[in-house]
Order: structure tokens, then sequence, then C-alpha cells
């Protein structure tokens, strides 16, 4: 949260934003999950929308946002820059979001770092986030790419998921070791059979 | 060992089917409206009679916390919210249950909201769990067209909906206050209790928050009965427990055993051992970020339990171990947590907003020994000054990972300041 400012610089200028049909449609259920009176609960959902329409948080969506939840907009604003989720400038076409908290470091977060931010350096395809824990500790190192976690990650592992996405595959995400999910590697010490 | 008869979760690891038809086949949703029958308070009664302790930390008895709840439904609904904003580093169990075994936490929605007389159950998920809140969705909308939840829930008569919140990237919005601020459409700032959530939570309502583990175990212990779940572990720990064991060991992984198991075992049983050995292990995190650090001394017999732990000043936490072996720079692991609470804090109270700052900062000066010796002792003070002193547990759960480094390991910090010794002098902890 301490990361993030309210005005970030080289933000492009956005004159309007107006949420599609199919989102508003989102926009619209996700507000019906709360009682009537309490829209305000759907702010982070409706953000969520936004953003994912835009690529990124742009002020007049943001006062679109508000508009819709019938917030005073600088509400919004305090949630938009409140979540680290949120984008307040426009961002690669792939967030890697790279865990470096303690139990991602010991088991080498930094070389996975060196190798994100080289690939951000190279193409504007990548941007590059150091975030704290994804929960995700006993497959560490961790990087989220976009909605995907990529985990048991190693500085050749990450550069082959990187190179995947450069020639426009979408990797598979998880264990990129031999590994089922959460399970230990070479298979589980319980519930062997079903 | 805990039997694989015995276990909850017996699709942790993803291996089976997660949708309704495969959970069916494991158990869950078996006549749930035999348990409802029971009644509220009978459910409640038999919550307490197991034992049960909250999964998500601070391991507050849930059958107690469920009887918080008003007797009667008067003007104001009642609630019932989940904690699944799975942040504090080390933990990765909820998640296994969201997107492996969700219809136990659905069910136990429907039964712990069923006791606590709520329509309606709120599951607050972290944003970064996408695919996991997909699942979880997905098996909501699954008991939906089944009958199992909705208006006639499990044809018991009572309605009940369960909605899935999905949160944006706050580890403060695990704090149970904080959670509802962020619920209502607010910044994750904890609430000043009292009134506790039982009787202004949600919407000013009566709320219960609890952790993802403790509501999706419920349904199995009513099933099973209070007495089977309180034979596993210890008087006051009982039941079985998800572990995460993650760190410098072989093989990392998540696991359901009994609690009070030793840590040794634990570690050595599913977790293949430490890397180099158990000879080679400087120190284990033992219940997620919060708890204070134990040297191998200590690990060599400790149990897995909450007073066991709290015995050696250090807690079960959310039984997430994190395991250093002796390549580990100690004191960097630790100041990297500093990191991590200083980035967390929301702001509001003064004590962490400016505190976790300066202990950060002093932590990175003692990684390099770039310290005098008795700044050691100032930092410990300032920890000490720190904890209690905020609305919330988040700055206390900052201080004690200091002090328990500074408990077992101050003569490596002594070290690195008198390895140091002969570089210009630095100015006295202000900064």
């Amino acid at each position: 949260m301490a990361m993030i400012t309210a005005d970030p610089k080289d933000v492009p200028q956005v004159d309007n934003f107006a949420f599609t049909p199919e989102n508003l449609e989102r926009a619209r259920k996700l507000i019906a999950n709360y009682p009537p009176g309490r829209q305000a609960s759907a702010v982070i959902g409706v953000l969520d929308i936004a953003q994912r329409q835009q690529g990124w948080l742009p002020r007049v969506a943001m006062e679109e946002v508000a508009k819709l939840l019938d917030m005073a907009p600088i509400r919004v604003y305090e949630i938009a820059t409140f979540y680290t989720m949120f984008h307040l400038k426009p961002k690669g076409k792939y967030l890697l979001q790279v865990c470096t908290t303690t139990p991602c470091w010991l088991r080498g977060s930094e070389a996975v770092m060196k190798a994100c931010e080289h690939a951000a350096q190279d193409s504007d395809m990548f941007s590059v986030q150091e975030v704290e824990c994804l929960g995700a500790c006993v497959n560490a190192p961790v990087v989220q790419i976009n909605d995907d976690f990529y985990e048991d990650l190693d500085e050749t592992s990450i550069k082959r998921v990187l190179d995947a996405f450069r020639g426009g595959e979408t990797p598979k995400p998880g264990p990129q070791i031999d590994r089922q999910t959460s399970a230990p590697v070479g298979g589980p010490t319980t519930l062997k059979g079903e | 060992m805990l039997a694989d008869k015995d276990r909850i979760f017996t699709n942790l690891y993803g291996f089976y089917d997660w949708r309704l038809e495969g959970a069916r086949k494991r158990g869950a949703w078996d006549n749930t409206k035999a348990i409802l029958d029971k009644g509220p308070d009978a459910i409640v009664e038999e919550i307490k009679k197991s034992g049960l302790r909250g999964r998500g930390g601070a391991g507050f008895p849930t059958g107690l916390k469920w009887s918080f709840m008003p007797k009667e439904v008067k003007d104001r609904p009642h609630y019932l919210v989940v904690n699944a904003d799975e942040s504090e580093p080390g933990t990765c169990k909820d998640r296994d249950i969201m997107r492996h075994d969700p219809h136990l936490l659905v069910e136990g929605c429907l039964v712990a909201g069923f006791a606590m007389r709520a329509h309606a159950a709120y599951i607050y998920v972290r944003g970064e769990f996408y695919n996991e809140a997909q699942n979880l969705m997905a098996a909501i909308a699954e008991a939906y067209d089944a009958g199992l939840i909705g208006e006639n829930a499990c044809g018991s008569g009572w309605k009940f909906d369960v909605y899935v919140h999905r949160g944006a990237g706050a580890y403060i919005c695990g704090e149970e206050t904080a959670l509802l601020e962020s619920l209502e459409g607010k910044k994750g700032m904890p609430r000043l209790k009292p009134p506790f959530p039982a009787g202004a939570g949600l919407y000013g309502c009566p709320s219960t928050v609890n952790n993802v583990e403790s509501i999706a175990v419920a349904p199995t212990i009513l099933r099973r009965g209070a007495a089977w779940f309180a034979s596993f572990g210890r008087p006051n720990n009982t039941g079985t427990k998800l572990f995460c064991i993650s760190g410098h060991v072989n093989k990392p992984c998540n696991v359901e055993e009994a609690m009070s198991i030793p840590l040794k075992e634990l570690i050595e049983k599913h977790a293949g051992g430490v890397r180099g050995g158990w000879d080679n292990l400087l120190a284990v995190i033992p219940g997620g970020s919060s708890t204070p650090l134990l040297p191998k001394s200590i690990c060599d017999t400790v149990l897995m339990d909450f007073d066991a732990l709290k015995d050696q000043q250090s807690g079960l936490g959310t039984a997430a171990v994190i395991v250093m072996d002796k390549s580990t720079d100690i004191v960097k692991a630790i100041a990297r947590l500093s990191y991590f609470y200083k980035h967390e804090s929301c702001g509001q109270c003064t004590p962490c907003r400016e505190g976790l700052g300066w202990v950060w900062r002093v932590m990175e000066r003692m990684v390099t020994g770039n310290a005098r010796i008795e700044e050691i002792d100032a930092l410990y003070d300032v920890t000490k000054q720190i904890e209690g002193h905020t609305i919330c547990a988040l700055a206390d759960g900052a201080a004690w990972p200091v002090q328990g480094l500074i408990r077992h390991f101050r003569p490596e910090m002594e070290r690195r300041i008198r390895e140091r010794a002969g570089s210009p002098p630095t100015k006295l902890a202000a900064e």
C-alpha cells in the first residue's frame, strides 16, 4: 500500500470511459449480491471489471464507477489507491508479479526477479512488480502472470515461461517441475487411495 | 500418523474431481438436512465439544465464537463472513480447499450459517486467488442448482445464500474488522472493538468471521461426531489440521495431520526432511510469519499445537512451517518480514505506521552489522512499545518475529556488528 501514489506521473490522457454492455451487465450482477443500498460493497469488483476492460484505471473510469455505485469519487479513488491490484497507469500485456517474501526468497526468488526484470527491460509486453506473499508458499518461488500462478520456478524455468509468452503461447500455469499442485515431489505421503 | 480415513480434506492435492459429483463421492453433502434438523443450538454445542479452535491464526474456540451470536433474529439480519484472504507468509492451505474441495466450504457455510441463524454468507477471497475464486463460484452455482443452498437449502426450509467477494490485494483485510470494512466498500482499516462483530459487524448487523478451514471442517465434525474430532491431538488442541511446510525442506508440501504432531516428525515424514539433514537445521518459523522463530534445539522436540508453541513463546498461528537451514542469512530472513509488515500496514495507528518503517530500517542495518550493540536493545524496546498499542494485531505480528530473532540469535547480530567495527560509527537509532 505504501508503494502507490495517488497521482502517478506519465499517465496518458483518457477523455472518456464507458462500460461495454456485457461489462455493465456483469457489474449489475455483482451489485445484486449485496443488500439494497449497499451497492458500495461492489466497488472492488466493479473497479476490477473496469480495469480488465481498459487495462488500467484512468481517472475517468474511477469516476464512472463512482457514478454507477452512487459513491463520492474520492471514495473510489481511495479504494483504487489502497489495494495493490489496481493500476493507475498502463502496464504491459503481461504483468509479472514476483513474490519475494521470505518463503519465496528462501527458495531463490532473487534469481527469478532478475530474470523478470531483464524481460521487462527488453520488451514492452512485460511489466514487472515486486509483490508480497502470494499465498502459494509450498510452491515457492512463485510469479503471478495476469490471473495465473507459475510455481516452483528457478532462473531457467521462468525464462522458459517468459519465452513462451514472447512466442505468443500461454504456458501451462502451476508447478513448473514434475509435481501435482501442493503435494510433495515424487508423490504424496498421504491420500494414496481414493 | 493420521490415517487416510480420518482425513477431512481427501482431495487436498486435486487428484480427483472437485465438482459436486466428485465431492459427493467423497462424502460431502451427505444428508446435510439431518445435521440441520438437530437445530442451531445442538450444532454449536457439538462444535464446542469437538474442541475446534479457529484455524486462521488466533486459535479462538470456534463453537464459543458462534455462541456469541444473538439467539433470536430481531430487526437486523445475521451474517456469516468467511475469511479467505489468505496472505500470511508461509500459508497456502485455504487455497487448496477452495480449488480442490470447494464443496466442503460451501456446505460448511450452510451449517455454520444455519447455526448462527444467518441467511447469507459472504466469502472474502483474496484478489490474487482468481482461479480459486472461479472454482468456488462454480461450486456455489452447482449447489444452488442441486437445491443444496438457496430458497430451501437441502430441503430444510432454511433460505441460505452464499456469495463470493473478491478482494484486491491487501494483507490487512485478513484482520476480521478490516475485512468487514473492505466488504462494505471501504479501505481495509480495522475497527476498534468493542463492538465485536457478533454485536455489530457487517453493515452493523450481527456477524461472525471465520477462517476457511474452520468452516470447511464443520460438516465432517458434525457428521462423525465431536468425540471423533477430539480424539486427535492433546486436550485443548484437538483435531486434524492442514500444515504448510515451506522453505529449506527437500519436498515442500501441504498436508493434513493430527494436531500435536512433533515438528520433527511432520517435516521428516511429509516434507522429505530438512535440506542436508536434520542437523543442517538452523531455525523454523512454526506458524506463519507473525510467529517468533524457534532455533533447532527447540525444534528437536516441540509439538505442533497451540499450547506447546505458546510455551516456547511462539505460536501455532496458521500452522505454516517455514524451515531455514544453516545456509540462511537469518537476520535478512526476518528483515524481509519486517519489510512485509511495513508494506502492509494500513497506516491508521501511529505506532504501526511509523514504527514498522523504523523497525525495518534498523533491521536492514542489522543485516550488514551497520549498527551499535545497544541498538539491539533499542530495537527490542521499540517492538515492545509497538506491541499492544494499536487497534489490530498486525503490529503485534510485526513485532514478534523481531523479538524472536533477538531472543534466539542475538549473538549472531552482535557478531555482525563487531565484525563491521572500525567502520565509521552510525547515529543511534534515531535515523
